[in-house]
């Protein structure tokens, strides 16, 4: 198990920080002292959840490498708000290079490091859903195939938020782009097609592949810090609702992860050497009505009519999920 | 500007972007009114000493809780805790077991031997306060922190109303009582025993008093007119009770009716069985649902054997037996006579019909308003005799310790207010913390803590107390089920939460500041509090 439950002081394990806790048991967002890698006076939108989780896991792995890291970054909008020229929100080395090649780039780093002698600096890549599961795939497959001691961080929005919500091979079934149209006889993006790129990334046997919820802090700092400790490629596929994109609140974007993961539709998994280790149990089931509503993207699904067949295909999505990662 | 190999971008740079000028609205801290709070009658601030003693520092909690109630050892035991109905926590398990928290630090206060201090210097001003029952106490205990001389004139033997000769021991052991009522005299406060008030105004005038608390309470036992043989032997609750203070138990005999519903009956009833009768039976006219004694009283009656007779009155008494008759609930609730009639077999009858104020003391005093037998006071707790204040028992109340610890408290800051010429204007109340206002996500299942009790036998034949303390671990735990409705506790959600890194942590006990210079006001802090103490409101542009 990534993390040892909190029990009993009065928030448990749940909240970001705990005055009754050891300062050591506390999660590193409640460090005064935290890096704060992605600070202030960056251009994301209200309440993005692709900025929190990059500071939650930036932060993360700033402690676990004793501030030894450089991360590589892919176009998208993590690179677009946080560094629009003369200006960077980033307090770590931080590199940019294109949309499909972090991984590459990263891989680069490492073994220069290597080379150097500089076995002790940590080399992390990071990019969107797009950049990772679709146009920098094949550079983040070789990255594995060829276990190059990177983390590759892989900010889950479900589209390509950065050029204006365009479907990505993350995009669920159903959800609304703005090129999966809500018309015709199937409104958004068709049932059946898509990759599951923690599974995949899982077939070439790397040392760790976990999924993450910003939803889910301290799981997500445990499953960080552990990655960072690795040696070898690494995978960390973290969910971030996106405002804009999803058509949520600004405020609702920990309340959207959140149903993403009680519902059993993103579960949170950790993974080595191709075999499941471990999995975060659902705490109180939700239906997965409880997050599609949340969401404009899915609003076709309940109007002018509730469009039942097609949620009860997304209930079965999330059921597979529950049974497959035994989630109860 | 020059810069080294690959390095473009100034670390730090981003900081010239005020992303605060977005903001449509602004998070706001606040600290609402929580409903534990907002439920006791003596104005505790229940989850203001709970914060305390959630982080084990017993003795700050017991400092926060002293300065509305000097009497936390007692109130945890006889309060019947409107505080925990209105808890929050009933709704996601089960009400903070406030009480037993509250007992617990009382006690620890007395084996620690802590000790109020009065930190203000002497005002010069004289208070008379009539009566050493709880209320009187209250009053006595913060008319001296505020600075006063108080005398307190007590009619009885010994100080505590009727905590002492009311409240059976079993459910207050009179240790407690002495140890608390002593730490109240140690500041300083006079209590005359022995020394009843027959005439308020000469009494006034000859300690030279400046003002007066009156609380004097509520010991006449009412009487029912019931046609009675000579023989018959017909007692009032009130005395029996009393009685028990005495040095000559109260002579009830094997069979015991007690006549009411209240808890003054049950209290009679569970003595009279202590005191070896066979079968105490509770005679009350209406269902056991419209009994205005407290529901878990009644239980813990029923654990001890007595019994209960519902929907029945008492007639007639005879020598050694007593007709009673059987009634019915009308439609509007009323119990109304069936005509059937029943003989019960008894030694005596225990009429615990409620009580009335004894007022005597009051003769000649211009003024006053009377209506129902009790005195009527204003919203400061002053009677209609400018610098006579009353409260607890004898003015219209709900007649519990609770709330005459509260009259005593508020009267003192309005005798204090009224002896400087002013008025006493109470700090505005804080808009209450709803359970709506929660986010109940973030509080770990807990189950509340269980009190021991007293096993059967030794309930049933001494006058041990029946309900045991929380040992160290349990208060604890039980402190730490607290939620902190409406007040925050330094969860650091806020500080976490913020995608803009806007939320500054002061450090421990210090809060949090919102920076609204990069705050885009997405209100993920306030939806993420768990506690709901973050408002987002309208930014004027
Ligand atoms: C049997 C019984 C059980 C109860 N149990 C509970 C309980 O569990 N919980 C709860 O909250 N409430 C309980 N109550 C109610 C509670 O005891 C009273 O509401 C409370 O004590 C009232 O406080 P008080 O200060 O107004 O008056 P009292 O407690 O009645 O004190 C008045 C004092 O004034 C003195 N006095 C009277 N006249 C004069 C005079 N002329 N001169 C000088 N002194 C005078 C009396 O001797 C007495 O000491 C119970 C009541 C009874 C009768
Ligand atoms: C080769 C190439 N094609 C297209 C683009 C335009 N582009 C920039 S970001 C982006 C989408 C990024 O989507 P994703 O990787 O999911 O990141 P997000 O913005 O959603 O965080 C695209 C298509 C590009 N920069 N390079
Ligand atoms: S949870 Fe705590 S603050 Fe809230 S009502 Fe209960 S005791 Fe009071
Ligand atoms: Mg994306």
């Amino acid at each position: 198990m990534a993390m040892q439950p909190v029990k009993f002081y009065q928030t448990g394990t749940f909240t970001v920080g705990n005055r009754l806790l050891d300062e050591s048991e506390r999660s590193v967002q409640a460090n005064m002292r935290r890096t704060n890698s992605l600070n202030s006076g960056h251009r994301a939108c209200q309440g993005c959840g692709e900025a929190l989780g990059a500071r939650y896991a930036i932060d993360a792995a700033m402690r676990a490498a004793a501030n030894r890291l450089v991360a590589a970054n892919a176009t998208g909008c993590l690179e677009v708000f946080s560094t629009p020229y003369p200006e960077t929100s980033w307090q770590v080395p931080w590199i940019h290079s294109l949309f499909g090649n972090a991984a590459a780039v990263a891989s680069g780093i490492a073994a220069a490091m290597r080379v150097k002698g500089r076995g002790d600096v940590r080399v992390i890549a990071q990019g969107g859903d797009g950049g990772t599961t679709d146009i920098g795939f094949g550079c983040l497959s070789g990255m594995f195939e060829r276990n190059d001691d990177v983390l590759y961080i892989c900010y889950d929005n479900e589209a390509y938020m950065n050029t204006g919500v365009q479907r990505s091979s993350a995009t669920p079934p159903a959800a609304r782009t703005a090129t999966t149209a809500a018309a015709g006889p199937e409104p958004g993006n068709v049932f059946g097609t898509g990759k599951n790129l923690p599974l995949i990334a899982m077939a070439h046997g790397i040392p760790y592949v976990a999924t993450a919820s910003v939803a889910n802090l301290r799981d997500l700092e445990a499953k960080v810090t552990r990655a960072t400790g690795i040696q070898g490629a690494r995978y960390i596929h973290i969910h971030v609702p996106c405002p804009l994109g999803w058509g949520s609140a600004p405020s609702d974007t920990i309340k959207v992860a959140r149903a993403a993961v009680e519902s059993g539709l993103f579960p949170l998994i950790e993974a080595e050497l191709g075999e499941i280790t471990d999995r975060v149990r659902i705490r109180r089931r939700v239906p997965v009505e409880d997050y599609l509503r949340l969401q404009k993207r899915f609003a076709h699904l309940f109007a002018p009519r509730e469009d039942t067949a097609r949620i009860a295909l997304i209930q079965a999505i999330a059921d597979r999920n529950i049974e497959r990662f035994d989630l109860l | 500007m020059r810069k080294p190999f690959a390095i473009t971008l100034d670390v730090g740079s981003s900081l010239a972007n005020h992303t605060g000028t977005w903001r449509t609205q602004r998070p706001v801290y606040l600290d609402r009114l929580p409903p534990c709070n907002h439920a006791c009658p003596a104005g505790e601030n229940i989850q203001g000493w709970l914060y305390h003693a959630e982080s084990g520092d017993y003795e700050r909690a017991w400092r926060e809780l002293v300065l509305n109630n000097p009497l936390p050892a007692v109130m945890g035991r006889v309060c019947y805790h409107p505080c925990e109905s209105a808890c929050n926590r009933g709704r996601l398990d089960a009400a903070v077991s406030i009480h037993a928290v509250e007992r617990f630090l009382g006690d620890e206060a007395l084996a620690r031997g802590w000790r109020f201090d009065v930190g203000v210097p002497d005002s010069g001003r004289r208070v008379l306060v009539v009566g050493a029952g709880p209320s009187g106490l209250s009053a006595a205990y913060h008319l001296r922190r505020l600075g006063h001389a108080v005398t307190i004139q007590e009619a009885g033997p010994l100080p505590g109303g009727m905590m002492r000769f009311g409240i059976p021991k079993y459910r207050l052991p009179r240790d407690v009582l002495d140890a608390e009522v002593a730490r109240i005299a140690a500041m300083g406060v006079e209590i005359r025993l022995n020394h009843r008030v027959d005439d308020l105004l000469a009494a006034m005038k000859a300690g030279g008093f400046d003002a007066v608390f009156l609380a004097v309470g509520a010991h006449v036992g009412r009487r029912a007119y019931l046609p009675a043989g000579d023989a018959a032997r017909i007692l009032d609750a009130v005395s029996v009770l009393r009685g028990m203070e005495g040095d000559e138990r109260p002579q009830l005999g094997r069979r015991v009716l007690v006549y009411g519903g209240g808890n003054t009956a049950l209290d009679v009833a569970r003595t009279a069985k202590r005191l070896g009768a066979a079968e105490a039976i509770v005679v009350y006219r209406r269902t056991r649902e419209r009994m205005p004694a407290h529901d878990s009283e009644v239980a813990e009656a029923m654990e001890e054997g007595v019994l209960f007779k519902w929907l029945s009155t008492i007639k007639q008494a005879g020598d050694a037996s007593f007709t009673v008759e059987k009634m019915r609930l009308d439609d509007k609730g009323f119990p109304q006579p069936t005509g059937e009639l029943e003989t019960i077999e008894a030694d005596s009858l225990v009429l615990a019909l409620g009580q009335d104020v004894d007022l005597a003391l009051l003769d000649g005093v211009p003024g006053l308003e009377i209506v129902d037998g009790v005195v009527e006071v204003d919203a400061n707790m002053m009677t209609g005799h400018p610098g006579i204040f009353a409260g607890g028992d004898m003015v219209p109340s709900e007649r519990t310790v609770t709330v005459a610890i509260g009259h005593g408290k508020k009267a003192a800051r309005n005798v204090d207010a009224w002896l400087r010429g002013e008025r006493y204007v109470p700090p505005e109340k804080h808009a209450l913390a709803a359970f709506e206002t929660l986010n109940t996500w973030y509080y770990t299942d807990a189950p509340q803590r269980v009190q021991p009790t007293l096993d059967a036998v030794r309930r049933q034949s001494t006058f041990d107390e029946v309900i045991g303390g929380l040992d160290e671990s349990n208060a604890l735990f039980e402190a730490r089920r607290c939620l902190s409705c409406g007040n925050c506790f330094e969860c650091d959600n806020c500080y976490g939460v913020c995608p803009d890194n806007a939320v500054v942590k002061l450090g421990p006990g210090r809060r949090f500041a919102f920076n609204h210079d990069y705050c885009k006001g997405c209100g993920l802090c306030a939806e993420e509090c768990p506690c709901g103490a973050i408002a987002m409101v309208p930014e004027t542009i």
